[in-house]
């Protein structure tokens, strides 16, 4: 059914066609319209047969979690940015263990500096957990993806994590069709776990491994993601054909037949990007976008498959990892080393902490690739200025202060806004 | 009831009990007439944890988690699942392909076993099976320091779980560290027995079982292996309530404490006797049973069967600390009322 609602509220509803058994809820910018969307399906009672619970924590969010599922119950919970790294240690305990858990992930900038605002760092500080880690780009695809998140978690018995852009998507009210319970009951059937505490017959969960096995567990946890790489297309393709549209998958292309440049992004700012392109192309311009929804499988070969033929490769990405550059870029870098006539490679780190990504940037970002290539990690609309006065101050003084606020401080100068000393 | 000897089919998820602890009280008591016999001689009782496991000798964490959880299975007719914090019970208990656990267990972490059961629990809830019941169970590292957060949110929804506390006063799996629950002047490997006021200090700590109480849950308890009836009869009272339970028992760590294996039982009783460890039951944030002390000792006689305190008693010498720890003592006596006034006229 079509209805004008808040991409938070479709999550929610979606959810509950999925049939939760518990959901853990815990409140974080930005996904708490998500959990708060669910208590409220349960005390109206249109989500029956759930367990909501209010928990005092993300980390017990996701070890009540742990419990249910290792119990046989399907399990939800959402967090997002702090929220996340509070719950990591739980976050590596759930794939280890094998327990098919869905997690939102309302990506958020992480702190300090504090930030409510949308970027991918949350996302990325647990891409090696062992979690599938899937990419919404709009509503309608975070609504599907969710489906889709159970199917895969149960099937391979680990849990996912379906990444949606904090604000952007959380916060957009937009036009989006919800799927009715009887075709949610057709795709995905009852949880059948592969392993459940049952007092009818007893097993441990949960032994010390020591080096004589812990290759081994670990081997088949990759092995299971690359399991994914086959379950993940095969789900989306089942998707489409019940529900009528395109939603998952591992990645996807956009004009990218002839294209000799290929932008690769994740996420809602493949919109704009696509925008873009359509500019570019109308200028000539032989350009087209991969977008990626499946980080965890990284689909190495379907990435190899599309961007064998370009020249050049600019990743877009909205995290960094300090000291290195961006994630993305490098995992890119690693799937297309040995290709023979390897593209070029250009990183570029955009968006960080929510700020915004103007078409206007990106041709310039795209135009340069060809003709100036840059090397290493280019931080999109940097403020080079501010940038430049406060490693100067830094060298000037060593009781220089924090650094957020004396930028911020610049700031306000160079607005006309009054500064604190 | 007859006790018919019978053999054990392998695939029985309840191992019956095997009578290997000859000569002592438990096979003794066999000879008594039936009704008055100790559950534990009883060729029927459950066996929670099995033999086998790697526990220290004299370990009082094994011998109270045998006993919590044999009695919390028999109340429940075997329809229990345990969820259990990282620390020496998980260790010793599931050295792989062995598992010394005759119920479903799970160990997560370190420090989210209450929010693991409170999971478990919501799934048996949302499954119409509450008849099964949820333990939570960890030391007092894994209680009232790392856990105690997950623990506090667990009492504060009354969540139908019973946690139990294996308080053995320290780290003891990473090697006897100090915890919340170490005693001042007691020597851990990060409260070393040196400089002018040698072990843990005092004026720290806190205690779990008054904090559980300020919950108003239904049910706290303080339990030791000197005492395991009375264990057991908590324990059995704990899952006869729903919500959220919480027992602590005393469990003294021959290795950790420096107390000879075979004075587990021993010390356990001094540090009750003493007033140290103040035995007591609590409903709906009140206080509802104490266990009086039928001979009180003094401090020392607990303190000297340990070389956790052995600094205190160096060179014949004793540390005016001891008088501190006998204060602690004699408030406790006070607090809980653990002895009775005598009438002067009786
Ligand atoms: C998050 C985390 N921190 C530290 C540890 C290391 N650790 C494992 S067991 C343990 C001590 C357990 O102490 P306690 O809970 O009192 O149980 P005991 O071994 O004394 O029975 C520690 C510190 C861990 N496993 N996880
Ligand atoms: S170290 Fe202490 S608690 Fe751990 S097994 Fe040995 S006696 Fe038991
Ligand atoms: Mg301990």
């Amino acid at each position: 059914m079509l209805k004008q609602i808040e991409g938070s509220h479709a999550m929610a509803e979606a959810i509950a066609l999925c049939r939760p058994e518990v959901i853990c809820a815990y409140p974080i910018t930005p996904q708490t319209h998500i959990v708060e969307g669910l208590g409220e399906l349960v005390k109206e009672g249109s989500l029956v047969d759930c367990e909501y619970i209010n928990v005092e924590s993300e980390f017990a969010a996701l070890s009540v979690a742990i419990g249910a599922s290792a119990a046989g119950a399907r399990a939800y919970t959402a967090t997002a940015s702090q929220g996340l790294l509070f719950m990591a240690e739980a976050v590596y305990n759930a794939s280890g263990l094998g327990l098919p858990i869905v997690m939102t992930l309302g990506n958020r900038a992480i702190g300090a500096p504090i930030n409510i605002w949308n970027d991918h760092s949350d996302a990325m500080s647990m891409r090696d957990s062992g979690w599938l880690q899937l990419f919404a780009e709009t509503n309608q695809e975070a609504v599907d993806l969710h489906i889709q998140a159970f199917r895969i978690a149960e099937e391979l018995s680990m849990p996912v994590m379906v990444c949606v852009d904090g604000f952007i998507l959380t916060h957009a009210m937009e036009r989006i069709d919800i799927p009715d319970q009887t075709a949610v009951d057709a795709y995905l059937p009852p949880y059948d776990p592969v392993q459940v505490l049952d007092p009818a017959s007893p097993i441990s969960i949960g032994a010390m491994v020591g080096p004589e096995a812990f290759t081994e567990v670990r081997f088949l946890a990759h092995y299971k993601q690359m399991q994914a790489l086959r379950l993940i297309p095969e789900f989306a393709g089942e998707f489409a054909r019940q529900f009528g549209r395109n939603s998952g998958g591992l990645l996807r292309a956009y004009r990218t037949e002839d294209a000799e440049l290929l932008v690769v992004a994740m996420g809602s700012i493949c919109g704009t990007i696509k925008d873009t392109i359509d500019e570019m192309r109308d200028d000539g311009i032989r350009v087209g976008l991969v977008t990626i929804v499946s980080f965890r499988p990284f689909p190495v070969d379907a990435l190899r498959n599309a961007l064998a033929g370009a020249k050049d490769v600019v990743v877009i990405e909205k995290s960094v990892a300090v000291g290195m550059g961006g994630q993305l870029a490098d995992n890119i870098g690693a799937a297309i080393r040995n290709l023979t006539r390897a593209p070029r490679l250009h990183s570029a780190v955009a968006g960080l902490g929510g700020r915004s990504i103007t078409r206007a940037s990106l041709h310039h970002l795209f135009r340069q690739a060809a003709v100036q290539p840059w090397e290493g990690t280019h931080f999109l609309d940097l403020n080079e200025k501010v940038v430049g006065r406060e490693i100067h101050r830094k060298r000037k003084n060593r009781r220089s202060g924090p650094t957020a606020e004396n930028i911020l401080r610049q700031l306000a100068i160079a607005t006309g806004l009054p500064a604190a000393e | 009831m007859s006790n018919p000897i019978t053999t054990i089919a392998p695939e029985e998820a309840v191992q019956k009990l095997k009578y290997y602890q000859k000569g002592t009280f438990t096979v003794g008591n066999r000879l008594v007439a039936e009704a008055d016999r100790s559950v534990q001689a009883s060729r029927d009782r459950s066996n929670a944890l099995t033999c086998g496991h790697r526990a220290c000798q004299g370990c009082g964490e094994a011998l109270g988690a045998r006993y919590a959880i044999d009695a919390a299975m028999r109340a429940t007719n075997n329809n229990l699942i345990a969820v259990n914090a990282t620390g020496c019970l998980e260790v010793f208990t599931t050295p792989y392909p062995e598992t010394s656990w005759q119920l479903p267990w799970l160990h997560s972490l370190f420090g989210n076993a209450a929010a693991v059961a409170t999971g478990v629990a919501a799934a048996m809830r949302v499954k119409r099976r509450s008849d099964i019941r949820v333990v939570a169970q960890g030391g007092d590292g894994g209680t009232t320091d790392i856990g105690f957060q997950c623990l506090s949110g667990m009492f504060e929804r009354n969540d139908d779980v019973l946690y139990i506390c294996y308080d053995n006063e320290g780290y003891m799996n990473t090697g006897v560290q100090r915890s919340s629950a170490t005693p001042p002047t007691a020597r851990t490997a990060t409260t070393a027995a040196v400089g002018p006021e040698p072990g843990n200090v005092f004026g720290t700590g806190k205690s779990v079982p008054r904090i559980a109480v300020a919950h108003n849950i239904p049910y706290v308890a303080t339990a030791t292996v000197a005492d395991l009836h009375d264990l057991e009869r908590k324990v059995t009272k704990a899952m006869s309530v729903r919500g959220a339970r919480y027992i602590q028992i005393d469990v003294p760590c021959p290795l950790g404490w420096g107390a000879a294996s075979h004075d587990t039982i021993r010390v356990a009783r001094l540090a009750v006797e003493c007033g140290f460890y103040p035995i007591f039951e609590a409903e709906h944030g009140r206080v509802t049973q104490v266990r009086k002390i039928r001979r009180q000792v003094p401090v020392i006689d607990y303190l000297k069967l340990q070389r956790r305190f052995a600094h205190l008693f160096k060179e014949g010498q004793e540390d005016p600390r001891v008088v501190r720890l006998q204060a602690i003592c004699d408030a406790n006596i006070a607090e809980y009322g653990l002895i009775d006034a005598v009438d002067e006229d009786e």
